[in-house]
């Protein structure tokens, strides 16, 4: 069913904390979950929930982004009519790249005119889940709601930078502050936005009228008294991923069977872009337990409690213990690696042995050998 | 290769009888093989590497699955404004049609899609063998020698030379006798069905066929050995690599477990000849703690809590804790239960086998198969289902 809904991927000053896993990229295209890359999460939740038409705000180090969104295709977005909108800054002068999302939406506002879907949901791209908008739509509506806010419920907190919000008995968002607020509460905003695309346009004149140019600091934050700001409450897993503590512990997660069968599944399935990587070859020598093991790898030695992304290859003898290893990692024989992340394309030599702890993983810079 | 030099003619209509209830609904083409391909990956996947880039597929029996397969050719890069993949079907003219009679007639009938490119040369291939060929260098050898028709061949064992179409040629490669499944072989050359023709040449022969009453208008049976009579000049190219037919029951599970070993003879894992495949874009493997996977190709998708022992698991399949699968291969999304044992068998695509079942046996000589979509439980007599 096609939702008259269009999608915003809003990458513009994202928060970021992930050290060297966005020293050459953005937050989106950070790898996750064996194959995945952050924005697959939110723009294939996106599609499964009927939204024809979805526009990614690009904003800085969008090389990889470009590389892999493409034509859209593996997300079924390339299409004749409506489909993926890559929307890179539009600027004059350097000193527009500083301004806030609204004056980049007020730039691109074609892409909100030249449609006639009434309704738009505003993301970030770094929350890992699998949400169905159209619910989400169905108590805006229903509600008669102004914004309606995605929110989950987290008694032990989350680890990554997100916005508290506290709620009314109604559900009404009654107070809502920046990531660093003391806010006791505990329920996180997903930014996750619903809204018509006329209170959007109008959010965007008046706020960009009064000097002010960030959608939720300024438009929503300084409005909670005067629009009826609404949340939804998602059920389902939840990863903020924005800072490397939530990184690895999110990753970790996913050995979870119940995560695992959850999060890539439910309510639709997870796409991302396809590679030609053949099956993963376990060799006689291979003793793997507790692990998501991507596409590609060729498997000589030790892999336990580890996620391993298409093409890594451990050789004989090497142990791979609570760590993550990105695209084309070579472990050589004998090596070994206990809480690291490796970045893609990084080789760890023969005999080689990397540790970092639970709280502080060792990460390794792309292509780094080590 | 210059783009339109040489046109491919991909065969892709077979029945596939003798794989039983795994080509039910299926053309043979369009079987899986190795945990993620079809079998008619491999040929397309060494027409695009070649740089061969107009590929007309001819289908035929049970389409249905392959042309979903197939699509508009985007797994191999083949959806081109200029050329491409093709599917042909038979169809009806205004004289009245008719289904493919044969490999030649199967070509005849699609004159006009070949003449569309005029190419120099046209590659005949089939989509039910296994192996990564260059085709290029099929057509160097072509060109080098003037011939009008050039055979790929393969030296295959003494005892099968009755299965095969069989050459005999001279020191200089020319075909000087060719016995289509001969009682008593001269030599162990195969023909690997894979042809290169010079168009003009092959037109000829196939409206010369055509008006051949008693053909069977066949490339094996009538056009080879017609062209031979004829004195034409037919020379053979030989392969040494890995080559499979993958016809039986038998050989289809023979090549699985060939991809099993430590040093492969074809190997899936090569960067510069990837096998491409419509991909079914599903999470990465989960293999739980109480898991043992050794000697086995697995693909994504699969959620493995039992041990699994040179085996071949396509996407989607799962095996659940305490079972044991051995020598087998799982077709997509097949499911097994808990505590089963599965050993020399096939378990079609979405079968499932439940809790506790034992399937196959180490002392059988046979491979056990359970159809696409078939439920095994364990209070069920087991059905033998016996390769036809």
């Amino acid at each position: 069913m096609k939702l008259p809904m269009m999608g915003v991927i809003n990458l513009i000053h994202e928060a970021d904390e992930m050290e060297s896993l966005t020293a050459n990229r953005c937050l989106a295209t950070v790898p996750f979950g064996g194959r995945y890359r952050l924005i697959d999460f939110v723009l294939s939740s996106m599609v499964n929930s009927g939204i024809p038409k979805v526009a990614v705000f690009a904003h800085t180090k969008f090389r990889s982004l470009m590389d892999h969104l493409g034509s859209g295709s593996n997300w079924d977005l390339h299409r004749k009519q409506s489909g993926l909108f890559v929307l890179p800054p539009s600027m004059e002068d350097q000193t527009d790249f500083g301004k806030g999302d609204l004056y980049h939406f007020y730039r691109n506002r074609d892409y909100f005119y030249r449609s006639p879907l009434e309704y738009v949901v505003i993301s970030r791209s770094h929350m890992v889940c699998n949400v169905d908008f159209a619910k989400v739509l169905d108590q805006h509506r229903e509600t008669g709601a102004d914004i309606t806010v995605v929110c989950k419920t987290s008694a032990e907190g989350v680890p990554g930078l997100a916005r508290k919000v506290k709620v009314n008995a109604a559900g009404r968002i009654i107070e809502m502050q920046d990531h660093f607020g003391r806010l006791d509460s505990d329920v996180v905003s997903m930014e996750m936005y619903v809204l018509s695309k006329d209170l959007l346009l109008d959010l965007v004149e008046t706020s960009l009228a009064q000097g002010s140019d960030h959608f939720v600091r300024h438009s929503i934050l300084s409005r909670l008294n005067q629009l009826k700001v609404l949340s939804y409450m998602h059920e389902g897993v939840l990863g903020v991923v924005n800072n490397i503590a939530a990184y690895y512990r999110h990753s970790m997660e996913l050995l979870q069977p119940e995560v695992w069968k959850e999060l890539f599944f439910k309510p639709g399935s997870i796409y991302t872009k396809v590679k030609d990587e053949p099956p993963t070859h376990y060799r006689n020598s291979a003793d793997v337990s507790h692990s998501l093991i991507a596409n590609g790898c060729d498997i000589e030695g030790t892999v336990n409690n580890s996620i391993l992304f298409r093409g890594v290859k451990v050789g004989k003898g090497a142990v791979v213990n609570n760590s993550i290893v990105m695209q084309n990692g070579v472990i050589g024989e004998n090596g070994s690696l206990e809480n690291c992340i490796l970045d893609k394309e990084v080789q760890i030599r023969a005999q080689q042995q990397l540790r970092g702890s639970v709280e502080m993983p060792f990460i390794a810079l792309k292509r780094k050998v080590i | 290769m210059r783009k339109n030099e040489c046109v491919a003619m991909l065969l892709a209509g077979g029945e596939g009888r003798r794989l039983g209830v795994l080509t039910k609904d299926l053309a043979k083409p369009a079987v899986h093989f190795g945990g993620k391909y079809r079998i008619i990956d491999f040929t397309l996947s060494n027409c695009v590497h070649s740089g061969i880039e107009t590929v007309g597929v001819l289908t035929q029996y049970q389409p249905l699955e392959l042309t979903q397969h197939l699509g508009i050719g985007t797994p191999w890069g083949l959806d081109r404004r200029e050329g491409g993949m093709h599917v042909l079907p038979p169809y009806v003219r205004q004289k009245g049609g008719s289904w493919y009679k044969g490999t030649a007639n199967a070509i005849y009938q699609n004159l006009g899609f070949i003449e569309r490119y005029d190419p120099e040369y046209v590659l005949i291939i089939s989509g039910d063998h296994i192996y990564k060929m260059n085709y290029d260098l099929l057509l160097d050898a072509h060109k080098k020698n003037r011939a009008d028709a050039t055979l790929a061949v393969i030296s295959v064992p003494w005892a099968e030379t009755n299965r095969f179409g069989i050459l005999s040629v001279d020191e200089d490669d020319r075909v000087v006798e060719f016995a289509e499944k001969p009682k008593k072989a001269n030599s162990n050359l195969a023909s690997m069905g894979v042809y290169m023709f010079s168009w003009s040449v092959l037109k000829e022969a196939l409206i010369r066929d055509e008006a051949e009453r008693h053909s069977s208008n066949d490339f094996g049976k009538d056009i080879i050995p017609t062209l031979l009579k004829d004195g034409a000049r037919l020379f053979s190219y030989r392969f040494n690599d890995y080559w499979k037919d993958v016809g039986t029951i038998d050989s289809l599970w023979e090549a699985n477990m060939d991809l099993l070993e430590d040093r492969p003879s074809l190997q899936l894992n090569d960067r510069s000849w990837r096998i491409f495949s419509a991909s079914p874009n599903q999470p990465a493997q989960y293999i739980a703690q109480t898991a043992k996977v050794q000697g086995s190709l697995i693909n994504e998708g699969c959620f493995v809590e039992g041990r699994v022992n040179r085996s071949v698991l396509f996407h989607g399949a799962r095996v659940g804790e305490g079972s044991v699968v051995e020598d087998s291969i799982l077709m997509p999304g097949a499911i097994i239960g808990k505590d089963a044992r599965i050993i020399r068998a096939i378990v079609g695509e979405g079968a499932v086998v439940g809790d506790g079942c034992l399937l196959g046996s180490v002392d059988s000589e046979d491979i056990a198969v359970v159809g696409s979509g078939e439920t095994i439980r364990p209070e069920a007599e087991l059905k033998e289902v016996e390769p036809v």
